[in-house]
């Protein structure tokens, strides 16, 4: 079985800042849920661009199953942060949808009938199939980003990356975006880059946490240091009726 | 009024009119939801450069402002993108660079340079037969493009990064974009000249956004605006005998008042109700 992800060793600098400092990531289960935390500009955002091939590294070594990023790309599913949209764009839900069939579909050509259905699949998945015909801004914060999930998903991912999917929904919205994922999470990888430290220690298998450097140890505990390293000041959470623990127990507590 | 469609130059001017709708309408609806105004403006004005290289090597300007244009388009595509400077002020320094190459050939073509006012602020009444063909070849060109890349060019300007991940060379297809743009330069160049030709890119496909949600019907009902505004300009600066080109933006600039000040008005009256 090879793995989804591999980076060895990898830098980036713009100009003179390095924004990813000698990170190393293995990742070989081929579902579950990866959480990225860190704080603004720490890199979360440059790191899913090296890991979608948008953004070379100056230094190590990057191979999504296998292969380089720019091989792998009708194996990846891309959700961006969706604030940057322009949402008085004359586009349908369908035919954003169907932009995430292209690596399929080809140059020049027209969908096919095999695109569409994908399309469709997709969009019953998130449950958008109704609205397929409404102009992108006509929907909700929290329908536009489902779309956006449905457009990863037309692709037909195994690996589906999301940059910051929580902003800008309410925790009504924020949590049923948590289930879908926790549904998709069954059938392929899944990358989160979040903020949001409260939603990642109910839904998310793995955690990882980037200030320039990652930490990362396979699995859903973070040592205090390692965040506290991360943000650079003390971090306190309270996890409040949550099933699972978030922080190691402290030295010396029962 | 029916007269007046037995001379030619009325009729060149009536097929000019709708050859240049077309080509607005479905570039200008790409420059607008691309956001793309500032740097079609820059190519157009950079073009200029072509007008003077034409009238420097003594050929029809037209000849020399093709090449060019396309020229300006691939620089300033690039370069804007490359350069470490931000993206306007890249925009900006060609755009007058490009202006200045051509004032300067103008000034050392021997003689007086004919007809450089047409170029500038458009004369859609003297168009000749031979710009017609140009423009209707150019019309092909573009229409052909947009019909087989229609689906890509979307993307793109949706969102060229998630583009880029299906594996599209957006890079390149931004590149053919602006190419495509400097073409409809040169075919909106007779109508409205140089300096004003910015606002056909613009104003008919951003009233025309006001009545859909679909690209293809923006592209359809920008058209038809275009058409239907510059034959009334053309008819009114016969009239009036003022210029033909700032006339169809006046018009444009009225109709689009009109429309944008109604709208708002009929809008705000509903949600009153509601």
């Amino acid at each position: 079985m090879e793995k989804v992800i591999e980076l060895k060793d990898v830098w980036v600098r713009y100009g003179t800042q390095t924004v990813l400092e000698a990170v190393n990531l293995e990742l070989k289960e081929a579902n579950g849920l990866l959480g990225v935390i860190g704080p603004n500009g720490g890199g979360k955002t440059t790191l899913l661009k090296v890991l979608l091939g948008l953004l070379k590294p100056c230094k190590g070594n990057v191979k999504i199953f296998g292969k380089p990023p720019e091989k792998s790309r009708d194996l990846v599913g891309y959700v961006p942060q969706y604030r940057r949209f322009d949402f008085d764009f004359p586009i349908s839900v369908w035919e954003v949808v169907l932009t995430g069939r292209m690596s399929h579909t080809g140059f020049l050509k027209k969908y096919s009938e095999e695109d569409k259905k994908a399309a469709e699949e997709a969009l019953r998945t998130v449950e958008m199939f109704e609205l397929k015909d409404r102009q992108i801004g006509q929907l909700s914060g929290g329908q536009r980003q489902r779309v956006f999930i449905a457009r990863a998903l037309a692709t037909n991912p195994k690996l589906l990356l999301l940059d910051e999917p929580n902003s800008g929904l309410d925790p009504h919205m924020q949590d049923e975006l948590y289930r879908l994922l926790n549904k998709l999470k069954q059938e392929m990888a899944i990358i989160m880059v979040t903020h949001d430290l409260s939603a990642v220690s109910v839904y998310v298998d793995r955690i990882a946490c980037l200030n320039r450097t990652l930490h990362y140890h396979n699995s859903k505990e973070i040592p205090v240091e390692d965040l506290e390293a991360t943000y650079q000041c003390p971090v306190e959470l309270i996890a409040h009726g949550v099933p699972h623990r978030v922080l190691e127990r402290h030295k010396g507590s029962s | 009024m029916f007269d007046l469609l037995q001379y030619t130059f009325i009729q060149n001017a009536l097929i000019a009119a709708i050859l240049a709708s077309i080509a607005c309408g479905i570039i200008g609806s790409y420059v607008v939801v691309k956001k793309i105004v500032f740097i079609s403006g820059g190519i157009a004005h950079a073009s200029f450069g072509g007008i003077g290289l034409g009238y420097y090597l003594g050929i029809n300007p037209m000849f020399g402002l093709l090449p060019f244009s396309l020229l300006s388009a691939l620089v300033m595509g690039t370069v804007s993108r490359k350069s470490k400077i931000p993206e306007d002020s890249a925009i900006g320094i060609l755009w007058s660079l490009g202006m200045a190459l051509g004032v300067i050939f103008v000034y050392l073509t021997p003689g007086y340079a004919a007809d450089l006012t047409t170029y500038l602020f458009g004369n859609i009444l003297t168009v000749p037969r031979i710009d017609l063909y140009l423009m209707l070849a150019l019309d092909i060109i573009i229409v052909g493009s947009v019909y087989l890349l229609y689906k890509e060019f979307l993307a793109l300007c949706f969102d060229e990064e998630f583009t880029t991940v299906q594996g599209v060379p957006t890079e390149k297809l931004y590149l053919f974009l602006l190419c495509i743009i400097a073409l409809t330069i040169v075919v909106l160049i007779k109508v409205v000249g140089i300096i004003l030709v910015i606002a056909l890119l613009t104003i008919p496909a951003t009233l025309s956004r006001k009545f859909t949600h679909n690209l293809k019907k923006m592209m359809l009902i920008s058209t038809a605006f275009g058409t239907v505004i510059s034959v009334t300009g053309i008819g009114l600066s016969y009239a009036l005998d003022v210029p033909s080109g700032a006339t169809i933006i006046l018009v444009l600039s009225f109709v689009y008042g009109l429309v944008a000040v109604g709208m708002d008005m009929f809008e705000g009256r509903l949600s009153l109700k509601s």
